[in-house]
């Protein structure tokens, strides 16, 4: 089944742009991503579009269709009726390079500011010993593609740019839970979770979740976890009581590089 | 700080003094006010100087640069995409190293002789060996950094069985062993970039990643041509369009394979053949182009995801073949030279999933090549599925949970894109284009690039380690093993360089407007049109089956191609325009189609990833031969060169009964034909013994 569907996508740079109508075939079978190559080869050579793997596996192809946040190659057209008009427009949350092409580079820069994996340096190459059931938490973590849709949708960055220094975003919050939990890291990453990259400005109502193309549980497994045990740390007495006497954080706690 | 004043002292010898400051200063000297009133965009180069420069960041870009850097070397990533989305992601299977950590009998001499059996021995012995000594090594690294593989019991990684391989080998999380090894190698550079923070007050002092650039020549001290030494590498940045000219003296390629040179193939977008182009064009050898892999499982349906990957790991965990009349037709398809290692029966190999000492292996796990053939024939035969591929049945044979645990992304991806659920129903598959054996001629031990002084190659891009036919999961540790080495061969290189190379203004001046002409040509021929018509003459003339006339057809339609490529336009302007992306593309596409076309009209004999119909037999004589495409101005040209002779220990790990069936007599002269070796697998062992006739055959 071939037919013509119509299209509104927006085209410009970071100076100004519209949206711009176009009648492009589709195909049984097809996903957006196919009719945007379509429309690229066939009517607008310069569109721009960030893609790669084209198999929900890189996640380069994040934009909204129909103002939802989703990954173009997964998406397939038969979710929509075929009379109905799709908007396509690049992620909100971002800078615009061109058309549906977004700089993504904050998510880079929060990225560098987390601290790294820190193994016990006594471990020898071929020597951890890990179970499965230790690892499936931060496995899960990893199944992240980096599409940053759910930073794209994240309300406190979406609606309020001026978060995007104190708040890392729920990738990133993910990642700090993924490390958290991993069974052969030794850092404590409690404290800098709340007081530098802003697990409190989470209001879990899981709108990271809702648009995961992994379909991991960001807000149930890692964000909520990390919440309650940020709050364990903080109202453990002896943790208490040491900060009132040495003002300095836990000897266990890494610092937060300076990388920017 | 700007890139040309960061720790100019790491860098060796001068910066190329004059040559720092960005802007172009070469044009002057060739007439820099005509080209400016021509060309509006005159004077817009990024000059930035690095030690090394990887292009490409997947897998063995990654641990090159990471090598490079631990060696105090300053260095820069530069990645087609962005930072982590490099093709290695999509790899799925796993990462083959002999740790033994499910079955205690491997060991690398074991893998070694997998990899050989798997490449029918065209594989440099060397790389080969390499390879399976050192990829366990690289393996566990990737955990001291982060990397989270599934588990045995006893809390080692785990490793599955495989294609081609004698044991479970393949380290692996589920079905996304890419995507953690890419996250995995990012997160270290990234860990690396903190620790310089701290060092040296800026995280990108030591290291650095150019993502969305491309790289579209590489630049040499000397005149044009084939003289001199790497001097760096010209490119533009994907946002701007502006041009870069990395000024360095060691160059590493890990630009990955050519698949999108062909129209149903796994590979994302950027595997235009850049690497395997800007070599040839530099003046090195490409060998043995024409072993291309065709994966044998890939969806067929619906069209639109044609060529989406179905990792091989759904039959390693008990998957089977069938054709429409339901028949596990793999049974047939068991060639001479792998016939003491297979089972002959259905009940044999369902034995052999729980008892692999006591049982052959099941057909299914064969290497890619003979699958692939398989596939392709039953389907020829009439008997394939209703879209044109064959039945993958996993839902009859493991229970639904341990489907989706095992293979979630497989799940994922049949039910989003097919509306197929794995767990209840067969997947239909078919064979596409999934990886390049032939690649760039490197030295195993330092990744060297033979008569281009400064340049490397590792990963997909370099040729050599997989002899004709690539085993499932040794391209992730071939990432590995030869990218850490590829870092360690362009350390030392550049301890050795007293004086930096220059970069001469006149070839900067080429590079530069070659580039830009597809811009600057108007009412050219659209470059999407002529990408598609490469595509299909590929896939349709120089594909999984090949014969002579058909080949000679494909010639003669390349040569057409570059014709009309000589006249592409793209319109619009330079700032991210994919159109101009795809015109500048498709000079490399180009050139590596008429690679793979000239070696396989010239290899007259069917072996590994290279069928020919009219020769359908694999030839002792030509095993000896690595085939060489090289540029004579323009065009390609062929030459022969002998194979890297095996070692007299490299060939007492086989029985020389099994080298008899590759090798010519004078190669087995001296070796002792009634002794039998080491290569004492249990099960090909046991088998061998329990069907002496069988053994008899074959040797006859």
């Amino acid at each position: 089944m071939s037919y013509k569907v119509a299209l509104r996508v927006w085209r410009g740079d970071a100076g100004a742009g519209d949206l711009t109508d176009y009648q492009v075939e589709a195909n049984e079978g097809e996903v957006v991503l196919d009719v945007l190559h379509r429309l690229q080869a066939t009517q607008a050579s310069d569109l721009a579009i960030r893609w790669n793997c084209k198999a929900g596996k890189c996640g380069s192809c994040s934009m909204e269709i129909n103002g939802r946040p989703r990954l173009a190659c997964m998406t397939r057209m038969s979710v929509f009726a075929p009379d109905e008009t799709l908007t396509i427009t690049p992620m909100r949350t971002f800078p615009v390079i061109r058309d549906l092409v977004t700089d993504v580079s904050f998510n880079y820069a929060k990225a560098r500011e987390i601290p790294s994996f820190t193994p016990s340096p006594t471990v020898k190459l071929g020597e951890f010993r890990m179970q499965q059931v230790d690892v499936n938490r931060s496995q899960e973590f990893r199944k992240c593609i980096e599409c940053f849709l759910c930073q794209n949708t994240c309300h406190v960055i979406r609606d309020h740019s001026d978060n995007e220094k104190p708040f890392a975003g729920p990738r990133f919050l993910m990642r700090i839970a993924e490390l958290e939990m991993h069974p052969a890291d030794t850092a404590d990453r409690r404290e800098i979770a709340q007081d530098d990259f802003g697990l409190g400005y989470c209001n879990i109502t899981k709108c990271c979740t809702e648009v995961c193309p992994e379909n991991i549980k960001i807000t149930d497994n890692a964000l909520i976890p990390m919440k309650e045990r940020v709050v364990g740390r903080k109202y453990d007495p002896l943790v208490w009581l040491g900060s009132k006497i040495t003002r300095r954080r836990s000897h266990d706690t890494p610092e937060v590089p300076n990388t920017a | 700080m700007s890139d040309a004043e960061v720790n100019s002292d790491a860098v060796v010898g001068n910066t190329g003094a004059g040559n720092t400051g960005a802007g172009n200063t070469g044009a002057g000297n060739t007439g820099a006010d005509d080209m400016e009133a021509v060309n509006p965009w005159a004077g817009d180069v990024d000059r930035l100087p690095y030690d090394v420069v990887v292009v490409g960041a997947g897998g063995s870009g990654l641990r090159a640069a990471i090598e490079a850097r631990q060696r105090g070397k300053r260095t820069a990533i530069i990645s087609k995409s962005l930072f982590g989305k490099a093709h290695t992601v999509m790899a799925e299977g796993g990462c083959a190293a002999a740790m033994g950590n499910v079955n205690p009998h491997d060991n690398w001499q074991v893998h070694f002789r997998d990899t050989m059996r798997g490449g029918k021995f065209l594989n440099n012995p060397r790389m080969a060996e390499l390879h399976a000594k050192e990829a366990p090594d690289r393996v566990w690294e990737l955990e001291a950094w982060g990397a989270l593989f599934d588990r045995t019991k006893d809390g080692k990684i785990s490793q599955r069985n495989f294609g081609g391989h004698t044991y479970p080998r393949l380290a692996h999380v589920g079905d996304r062993t890419g995507l953690e090894m890419i996250r995995t190698l990012q997160q270290k550079v990234v860990a690396m970039q903190q620790a310089d923070a701290v060092e040296f007050g800026d995280p990108e002092a030591m290291i650095k990643v150019y993502a969305e650039t491309t790289i579209t020549e590489l630049i040499k001290d000397g005149s044009a041509g084939n003289g001199g030494r790497i001097a760096g590498a010209f490119g533009y940045f994907r946002d701007t369009g502006r041009f870069v000219m990395f000024e360095a003296p060691a160059v590493v390629l890990a630009t990955g394979g050519i698949g999108k040179t062909f129209k149903i193939s796994s590979n994302s977008w950027e595997y235009t053949g850049d690497g395997h182009a800007l070599a040839l064009l530099a003046g090195a050898p490409l060998m043995n182009m024409e072993f291309v892999q065709f994966h044998p499982t890939h969806m067929v349906w619906p069209p639109s995801v044609a060529g989406l990957l179905v990792t091989e790991s759904v039959r390693g965990d008990g998957g089977v073949l069938r054709n429409s009349e339901g028949k596990r037709y793999m049974f047939n398809y068991v060639p001479d030279v792998f016939r003491a290692q297979y089972a002959e029966t259905e009940e044999e190999a369902d034995r052999w999933y729980a008892d692999p000492d006591n049982n052959r292996r099941p057909p299914e796990l064969l290497p890619r090549d003979e699958v692939a053939r398989a596939n392709n024939n039953e389907v020829k035969a009439g008997r394939g599925s209703p879209h044109g591929g064959v039945f993958l049945d996993i839902a009859s044979r493991l229970p639904a949970e341990e489907i989706l645990r095992r293979l979630p992304s497989m799940y994922h991806q049949f039910k989003e894109l097919a509306d197929v659920d794995i767990t209840k129903e067969p997947m239909e598959v078919g064979p596409a284009q999934h990886y390049v054996m032939g690649g760039v001629e490197v030295d195993p031990d330092t990744a060297a690039v033979p008569g281009v002084p400064g340049l490397f190659a590792a990963g997909e891009v370099s040729g050599g380690m997989h002899g004709s036919n690539r085993l499932g999961g040794n391209s992730l540790s071939d990432l590995l093993v030869f990218g850490r080495r590829a870092g360690m061969g362009a350390a030392d290189y550049l301890d050795g360089v007293t004086a930096r190379p220059a970069v001469p203004d006149v070839q900067l001046e080429a590079a530069r407007s070659e580039v830009l002409r597809p811009l600057e040509r108007a009412d050219g021929e659209n470059p999407y049109t002529l990408h598609h018509e490469i595509q299909q003459t590929m896939s349709d003339l120089i594909g999984i089956i090949r014969r002579e006339s058909e080949i000679k057809t494909a010639l003669a339609e390349i040569d057409k191609f570059r014709e009309r490529a000589e006249n592409l336009s793209s319109p619009g302007g330079r700032a991210y325009n994919p159109g101009w992306h795809m015109a500048l593309d498709l000079r490399n596409i180009l050139l590596i189609a008429e690679c793979v076309a000239q070696s396989a009209l010239e290899r007259q004999e069917s072996r590994g990833g290279h069928t020919r119909d009219d020769y359908p037999e694999m030839s002792p004589e030509w095993r000896k031969v690595n085939l060489i495409c090289s540029l004579d101005g323009d065009r390609v040209v062929l030459r022969r060169q002998p194979l890297p002779a095996m070692r007299p220990d490299q060939l007492a790990l086989f029985d020389v009964s099994e080298l008899k069936k590759y090798m010519t007599d004078e190669e087995l002269v001296g070796l002792d034909q009634d002794q039998p070796s080491e290569a004492s697998e249990a099960p090909a062992r046991k088998a061998d013994e329990s069907a002496p006739a069988k053994k008899a055959e074959d040797r006859a």
